[in-house]
């Protein structure tokens, strides 16, 4: 039985580790500044942690391999345990974890602690229940201004824009995200509902909409091309179906797009989904 | 000394109730710790199964999205119209399976089952402290099961519950689907009502109530197991020689004496906001299904989850330490072993419990919260792997150069550290505030939870009751049986738990009742495929657990007074235990729990009550050790 326990657990040790080496399924890959950070900090974690995993799955399996109970009669080795060694353990493990835990803020620190340059490109994402909407300032760089008395799904005003603001005449809201390449991005986030959550796999990052606040996140994207943007946070029966896209343009295409009157801007966007396949 | 022997009895003296005659006194409406953690125990074995079969309907409707079934559509017509499960129907099967078993099995099993009937004869008391609060406690975290299971049959938008149409067949049931918000119900979308959507009405109210009910009930037991640890000691029973169980169940005791109320508050708070007109998480201007709530304004729903998670991390070490208590204090015995480091055990357990209450943060690093909490959040979280690796160490430390007895215990108890260090592990990745940004509320967080705090906790529980199930009802659990049950759940739930974490990192969401929406989730359908055939078939596997359990009751073969040699109270009275645990003596107690292979002594245990062994102590520092040689002789 022991032999047995043993061999079973190292089985089951090496089907995990395979499972995390193969290469088969795993990030997709990183397309924003900090990505790569981020991939670096993860690879260091799931060795460092995967080097604990086995070692303790390979001296459980030792132990039960080794030490099973003979029928002569002899006793185990009578001990309470060794101080020093607890105290040799205890000190490597804190090390290791903490170091860990130091460096993990490394990612973290660049999305929050710096703030975005004054030339990012900005924009707000308003969050409702099963639908993101995107709010461009357009050509002036302007916000217009918005209100939620204003309102109004049904006259497609999803994010309250007030239109007697003068700022508001070249501004567009559309239901994708489109940023330039190589180029900072803003996003300044808030929901009108419930808590949302944006997210896009190749960026490395995820982050709340929460109603009632306006959370900033900033970040770089590298690499042209459309990629999914799911909500993260349970938000209704129809969670799963808040799939919109985040479109990645080259510079001057994307300069080209923000300059569009707000019908001439939809039909633009319209043409550039399609002519960029999903990324994945 | 003689003084403290006198204090014991006077406590002892005052409540000391004789055994009761009728059978709705004895075995119903029972006083008796023992009876009541039998009770425990059944409510956590009705749940786990409702629990189970909710996370098998899960994993069905993941992988065969459009299979119908008859059964489906006669009881929830609504939720599962012709029988195929809708999001609505998934979504509340989550919010369900998470309520009932983070609340009804992980936390009344390992503690108010096995805690309740074995603490007291652990440390040589008659009973708890407090008897008929100890009923209490019981019949009211019974209501609250039974609050939460009327939730599922609580149609989404009306209050008319679906199970009232059955008793009263004139009203026809427009169909149920019960509370949609997950185990954690955050606000505005709990708060809102009906107007945030289908599962928002009824079902989330007697949600809200079932989990403020069980709260009330696990702070009156709380306060039992601590008053009868602290005050109904045997004579002898220093704490240091106390089983590790009891030290696991106390420290449980205080953390849900410390986290419950909070959950309770944030549980009445939530209630007003749904029903009182007040905005305690709910801010203003929200613009719902295209309607302005000009009701509410000021709210925060980051309070909420403040709140929530103030309660939802210790509440992780409540459902974990019992299990490793009962697995260390199985582990050695079946070691034949003393305990490695029963100090350190002992400082481990409460370092987890003290450090659990300033993690909470961890959860919430996306959520909006300052990022600078977060970061020291995260060093806080990180630092819990320090006690947790003590564990660990120490466990492996007590099998090295053991005699080891594979019993199915053993098994259980081996299973429950492994699992523990596959699911601990990437706790360490969760912690990291960078690293979360990316796996937060993924397959990887579900992969890491279930492990650790789900399945290595009911190894915990596995390994208990086929360890105590001689004591409680006098005949031996079929070995065989469960080692073959053994073999496919350890089996399997490192099939179904370990590839979720791969599945996370390809960046799996949880909550999704489908992911045909996203084609980077496409080519992870073997691995689906592969984690639900794995589920059913562990699933399955638990009828051989049950069948145990009950064909043990009548069938099993009889045990005796101490079936495992093991050297701690509840294994010197017989099986099983008369009323008043020591039929009216007081055991008197003369060493550590653990004393195993001790050289000279007659057998290879000492039982704690054995006064005179004829062999002088052994000294710890000989053995290059604590310098307490667990004889209750210092050094």
């Amino acid at each position: 039985m022991g032999r047995a326990l043993a061999i079973l657990i190292w089985l089951l040790t090496l089907g995990t580790v395979l499972l995390f080496t193969n290469g088969g399924w795993w990030f997709p890959k990183a397309i924003s500044e900090h990505g790569p950070a981020y991939d670096r900090q993860f690879m260091l974690t799931i060795i460092v942690v995967g080097i604990a995993f086995a070692a303790a799955q390979i001296g459980l399996g030792l132990a039960v391999w080794r030490y099973r109970s003979t029928s002569s009669g002899e006793r185990s080795v009578y001990s309470h345990g060794n101080n020093r060694l607890e105290v040799i353990w205890t000190i490597v493990t804190a090390v290791v974890f903490i170091s860990l835990a130091v460096l993990g803020q490394s990612v973290w620190a660049k999305l929050h602690f710096i703030p975005a340059s004054a030339d990012a490109f900005r924009v707000q994402v308003v969050a409702q229940q099963f639908q993101w909407n995107f709010h461009y300032a357009g050509k002036d760089g302007k916000f217009g201004h918005t209100d939620p008395t204003l309102i109004r799904d049904a006259d497609l005003n999803f994010v309250g824009l007030d239109e007697n603001d003068a700022d508001s005449k070249d501004d567009s809201v559309v239901t994708s995200l489109v940023v330039p390449v190589n180029h900072q991005v803003e996003l300044m986030l808030n929901s009108k509902d419930v808590t949302h959550s944006f997210w896009v796999p190749p960026l490395r990052f995820k982050q709340d909409l929460v109603p009632g606040m306006v959370i900033r996140v900033h970040f770089t994207p590298t690499a042209v091309g459309k990629y999914e943007l799911a909500c993260a946070e349970l938000c209704g029966a129809l969670h799963y179906k808040m799939k919109s896209q985040m479109l990645v343009l080259p510079e001057d295409e994307h300069k080209a797009l923000i300059a569009l009157p707000q019908a001439q801007f939809q039909v633009r966007m319209k043409e550039l989904l399609d002519k960029y396949p999903f990324v994945y | 000394m003689a003084e403290t022997i006198a204090v014991h009895e006077t406590a002892h003296e005052v409540h000391r109730h004789p055994a009761p005659t009728g059978f709705i006194r004895k075995y119903i409406f029972s006083v008796d710790h023992k009876v009541i953690g039998i009770q425990y125990l059944l409510l956590a074995l009705v749940s786990v199964f409702i629990g189970l079969i909710m996370s098998v309907l899960m994993r069905i409707k993941l992988t065969w999205p459009n299979s119908s079934y008859t059964i489906l559509e006669t009881l929830f017509p609504t939720g599962a119209p012709g029988g195929v499960m809708s999001p609505e129907f998934y979504l509340s099967l989550v919010t369900m399976h998470g309520t009932m078993m983070v609340f009804f099995v992980l936390t009344t099993a390992p503690q108010g089952g096995f805690g309740n009937y074995f603490l007291p004869i652990q440390v040589g008391a008659d009973d708890m402290a407090f008897p008929t609060l100890n009923m209490l406690s019981f019949w009211v975290t019974l209501i609250g099961l039974l609050v939460l299971i009327s939730a599922i049959f609580v149609e989404g938008n009306a209050t008319v519950a679906g199970w009232y149409a059955y008793i009263v067949p004139t009203h026809k049931p427009s169909g149920t689907i019960g509370p949609i918000g997950g185990w954690t119900g955050y606000p505005p979308l709990s708060a809102l009502g009906q107007s945030s959507g289908p599962g928002q009405g009824a079902g989330v109210d007697l949600w809200i109530i079932s989990i403020a009910i069980f709260c009330v009930g696990s702070l009156l037991g709380a306060l039992n197991f601590i008053t009868t640890l602290i005050n109904l000691r045997a004579p002898g029973m220093s704490l240091m020689r106390m089983p590790l169980t009891c030290w696991a169940w106390f420290t449980t005791a205080v953390l849900a004496l410390l986290a419950f109320p909070v959950l309770l508050a944030a549980g009445v708070l939530l209630m007003l906001d749904r029903t009182a007109g007040t905005s305690f998480f709910i801010p203003g201007g929200l613009v719902v299904s295209d309607i302005l709530q000009v009701s509410h304004k000021g709210g925060s729903p980051i309070l909420w989850q403040h709140l929530f998670w103030f309660f939802g991390h210790p509440e992780v070490y409540i459902a974990i330490l019992p299990g490793m208590g009962a697995t260390s204090h199985i582990l050695s015995t079946f070691a034949r072993k003393p305990i490695f480091g029963y100090r350190a055990m002992v400082f481990a357990i409460f370092a987890i419990g003290l450090l659990g209450f300033f993690v909470w943060g961890h959860h919430m690093f996306i959520s909006g919260m300052s990022p600078y909490t977060g970061m020291a959040f995260s060093v806080l979280t990180l630092s819990i792997g320090v006690p947790s690796a003590i564990k660990t160490f120490n466990w492996l430390g007590t099998l090295w150069g053991a005699q080891i007895r594979f019993t199915a215990p053993m098994l259980y108890a081996i299973g429950f550290v492994s699992l523990f260090v596959a699911g601990g592990v990437t706790g360490i990745v969760l912690g990291q505030t960078g690293l979360d940004l990316s796996m937060h509320d993924t397959y990887f967080v579900l992969g890491h939870f279930h492990l650790v705090m789900g399945v290595a906790a009911i190894f915990g529980m596995f390994a208990g009751m086929q360890f105590w199930f001689p004591k409680m009802f006098g005949r031996m659990m079929s070995e065989n049986i469960a080692k073959v049950h053994f073999w496919i759940t350890f089996i399997g739930v490192y099939s179904i738990f370990i590839p979720m974490h791969i599945m996370g990192i390809v960046g799996m969401p949880r909550r999704y009742s489908s992911f045909e929406e996203y084609l980077f989730l496409g080519k992870l359908h073997p691995l689906v495929m592969f984690v639900t055939i794995s589920a059913i078939v562990t699933a399955i596997a638990q009828l051989l657990f049950l069948y145990n359990f009950v064909w043990s009751i009548f069938k099993g073969e009889k045990a005796g007074d101490n079936p495992w040699e093991a050297t701690t109270l509840e294994w010197t009275i017989p099986s099983p235990p008369p009323h008043d645990n020591f039929a009216g003596r007081i055991p008197v107690v003369y060493r550590g729990a653990y004393e195993f292979a001790v050289p000279g002594a007659p057998k290879d245990f000492v039982m704690q009550t054995e006064p005179d062994i004829g062999v002088p102590f052994v000294t710890m520092s000989e053995n290059g050790s604590d310098g307490d040689d667990h004889n209750g002789h210092k050094s």
